[in-house]
């Protein structure tokens, strides 16, 4: 395990920090490179949300240390204004509830 | 690594005990499933914090020996009558 505190967890927290909306992903919003990230990019796209991707693939760093940082154990993440959200399944489920666009619209 | 739907479904019961498990193999192939949890002991909790109950039930195979799980979870209907 990484320690979340080290250097993949200090770049981490300076990623999500500085975006409001943030999906860390395997490929890119063009070409995902799995079948939930692509379902994440999907629902962003949807929603019309302005977000920034990291390709967790170019980053064998932050691959690790997301899963640490969030207690999370699969990728893709969510991160709104600094806040775990969630997988793809939890992205759907607010998306189909509509808290998702509360949550990015706010200000997004 | 394929793993069983049946060896899935055991472990969550093993540490959700009043779980209602239902598991779908989605490619038939014993990697790709879907499952849909539902337990009071979920009430109160968020999603998150439910989804990891579940991924620790596991035990650290979510992500590695089983590639991909859909997760859905959810409180009995008698339980969620706080809407």
């Amino acid at each position: 395990m990484n320690d979340p505190q080290g250097d993949a967890g200090s770049r981490i927290g300076d990623i999500v920090k500085s975006n409001d909306v943030v999906l860390f992903m395997k490929g890119t919003a063009l070409f995902p490179q799995c079948g939930f990230s692509s379902r994440a990019v999907a629902i962003l796209d949807h929603l019309g949300a302005k977000y920034e991707t990291v390709d967790v693939l170019q980053d064998p760093e932050i691959r690790q240390g997301i899963k640490s940082y969030s207690d999370w154990p699969t990728i893709p993440q969510l991160y709104v204004k600094g806040e775990f959200v969630g997988g793809s399944d939890i992205m759907m489920e607010m998306f189909e509830s509509g808290e998702l666009q509360q949550l990015i619209g706010a200000d997004a | 690594m394929p793993m069983a739907a049946s060896e899935i479904e055991r472990l969550i019961l093993a540490a959700i005990p009043d779980a209602e498990v239902t598991i779908r193999d989605l490619a038939g192939d014993g990697d790709h499933y879907a499952a849909r949890v539902v337990s009071r002991s979920f009430a109160g909790m968020s999603r998150i914090r439910q989804h990891q109950a579940v991924y620790s039930a596991l035990g650290g195979r979510v992500g590695g020996e089983l590639h991909a799980l859909q997760l859905e979870t959810a409180v009995p209907e008698t339980e969620t009558n706080s809407e």
